[in-house]
């Protein structure tokens, strides 16, 4: 500690320390939130249901997604990305899970919502599989925390059916 | 500075940053604001780096006692002309 240079080389080097330390509390502080997310999707109307040239099947839906995710939020998150994705069995594949709606919700008070939509990306099968088949739609969010380890977590929701016969 | 102002210096900047961390974890904690805990450990290293870091008077309230240059005439230097040259030989 004999010079202004080593003073401030201590100083700094503990400075960052502890601010590392700070940040890893920060983030264990996390699991003291219990979170109770809810949610619930509505599919309003099938838009269309076809055959595609190339021979997959392809069907356009029309959504009502609404959520309450508040309880997710705490003083360390960024944001939470949430999308809902179907999912569903065929002989082909045991699982199929396919992406329709995401968003991102940057603020607590974006976290209770409610979206009327159509898919916004494709729902497209591998192969000619959909006629009759049941899905669940599962809604699924990223919490993305200021500091610390993200962590995933979904809802499942089941008993959709997709009609028998293109339209 | 001195040696007692040495010590002084590392005690009050480590009691200094420790207590700034914890005062701003808990407004951050408390307020919500990550932001705001951030602000608060900045303004306390700040603080401390006014206080420890520059060569304040209060530091130097123990001088050290140098000799005199008369003093230091009656203890000449030992000369030292065939160590330099057997330097790796001495080395433990």
């Amino acid at each position: 500690m004999h010079s202004i240079g080593y003073r401030a080389n201590a100083l700094l080097t503990f400075a960052v320390t502890i601010l590392a330390l700070m940040c890893a509390i920060v983030s264990l502080s996390d699991n003291l939130n219990s979170p109770s997310p809810t949610a619930q999707v509505q599919v309003l109307n099938i838009n269309w249901f076809q055959k595609k040239p190339d021979g997959d099947d392809e069907v356009s839906l029309t959504l009502n997604i609404s959520s309450n995710l508040q309880s997710l939020f705490t003083w360390n998150t960024k944001q939470v990305f949430v999308f809902v994705a179907a999912e569903y069995e065929t002989s082909k594949n045991a699982l199929n899970q396919v992406s329709l709606w995401d968003g991102i919700i940057p603020s607590k008070e974006h976290a209770k919502f409610w979206i009327h939509t159509t898919n916004k990306y494709r729902f497209v099968d591998q192969g000619s599989n959909l006629r009759g088949r049941d899905f669940n739609l599962t809604l699924h969010w990223h919490v993305m925390p200021k500091t610390g380890k993200m962590f995933a977590e979904k809802i499942v929701m089941s008993g959709y059916r997709l009609p028998e016969a293109y339209r | 500075m001195d040696w007692q102002g040495q010590k002084l210096a590392e005690q009050l900047m480590q009691i200094m940053l420790v207590s700034s961390a914890v005062v701003a974890f808990i407004s951050g904690y408390v307020l919500g604001s990550f932001q705001i805990m951030l602000l608060i450990y900045a303004a306390g290293v700040l603080l401390t780096s006014l206080i420890t870091v520059p060569n304040w008077p209060f530091l130097n309230h123990h001088p050290l006692k140098w000799l005199d240059p008369s003093e230091a005439e009656k203890h000449p230097k030992p000369v030292s002309a065939n160590t330099s040259s057997k330097k790796k030989a001495g080395k433990k």
